[in-house]
């Protein structure tokens, strides 16, 4: 009756399908990986309106104004330009130092501000081709002075420094993209 | 004595399979730790547009993802623009600048990403930024595609 339970020899789980069940695992979750890298165009807000400090004061020569309408028109400075001329004008404007200082322009590449405006009914990506337009011209003047600096790219020169900080390019043309309240408009 | 004898192959000529598991098990933990589920389902439709002089978030732990677009009614079906925050669809905007500020106490390095469908007009689009610039939130990321 008390009779003792047999003990079986070599009671070990079996092993052979680990590397099975492993694989299994493995093949599901290769399927659900996705590799993919965010991409997009990085921006600083200003923070929250106060009244009681008053704007800093901005020249009105450092101030490029890109505005643009509900139907994707754009006006800067008050003249109606083509989108594709809007990268020029924001080279020539920032870098003003090679057009013989022209008193309509920015009086140096730090001091540059361009302001985006839109209306409310403007169609989004009319606003980011034109932030895109802003950024290029940026990264033409960078990759320009880069160039005759360190003779490589601001890309490459980029990686090749220790700590962002010591980033002469970016000192030199610092991007101050601003994005005004849009217009109330209808 | 001939010089093209044939070397004795005294080795065993299988490659040895004991170590697969673990080789296996490496791959398995590189996987299961890159993987990031989708947590999300989309109630708005998001087609993101391209732009040419884009950057890589680098640290996606820090992005909080903000959705706008029209909203999805079914059979290629859509309504009017709404503004989705992880699950749910946000019926005031003023909503967002609580949410976000939560956000923000717990992450406060937060970037939030602004993935907007490329029909939308700028005037949501401008409304939410007054709401995260109340909330505090200040880096935000328009998210774009490569221009191919």
């Amino acid at each position: 009756m008390f009779g003792k339970k047999k003990v079986r020899r070599g009671a070990e789980i079996p092993s052979s399908s680990l590397a099975d069940i492993a694989f299994l695992l493995l093949v599901f979750f290769l399927v659900v990986t996705t590799i993919d890298v965010d991409t997009g165009i990085g921006l600083v807000l200003p923070p929250p309106p106060d009244d009681t400090t008053p704007p800093p004061p901005i020249r009105e020569r450092n101030l490029m104004k890109i505005l643009v309408n509900n139907q994707g028109m754009v006006l800067i400075n008050g003249q109606p330009t083509a989108v594709n001329d809007v990268r020029e004008r924001v080279v020539n404007f920032v870098d003003n130092a090679n057009r013989a200082n022209d008193p309509d322009m920015s009086v140096s590449p730090q001091a540059a501000i361009v302001s985006i405006q839109t209306a409310r009914q403007t169609p989004y990506e009319v606003y980011i081709n034109m932030l895109d337009e802003v950024r290029g011209a940026y990264a033409e003047l960078r990759d320009a002075s880069s160039m005759a600096m360190f003779g490589m790219r601001y890309e490459r020169y980029r990686a090749t420094l220790a700590s962002p900080a010591d980033d002469v390019i970016r000192q030199m043309y610092p991007m101050n993209v601003s994005i005004a309240e849009p217009d109330p408009g209808n | 004595m001939s010089k093209f004898q044939k070397k004795n192959a005294k080795a065993k000529q299988e490659v040895p399979t004991t170590a697969m598991p673990d080789i296996v098990f490496m791959l398995l933990i590189f996987f299961m730790v890159t993987t990031v589920l989708r947590e999300v389902t989309l109630q708005v439709r998001v087609e993101l547009t391209r732009a040419e002089n884009i950057e890589k978030i680098e640290q996606k732990r820090l992005v909080s993802y903000i959705y706008i677009g029209p909203r999805i009614i079914g059979n290629n079906m859509y309504g009017e623009t709404r503004v989705q925050i992880d699950d749910a669809l946000i019926d005031e905007l003023v909503f967002i600048r609580r949410i976000m500020y939560d956000k923000l106490l717990e992450q406060p390095r937060l970037i939030v990403s602004l993935r907007v469908d490329r029909e939308s007009e700028m005037g949501i689009v401008t409304d939410v930024q007054q709401e995260l610039r109340q909330a505090g939130t200040l880096q935000i990321n328009y998210s774009t595609r490569r221009l191919q």
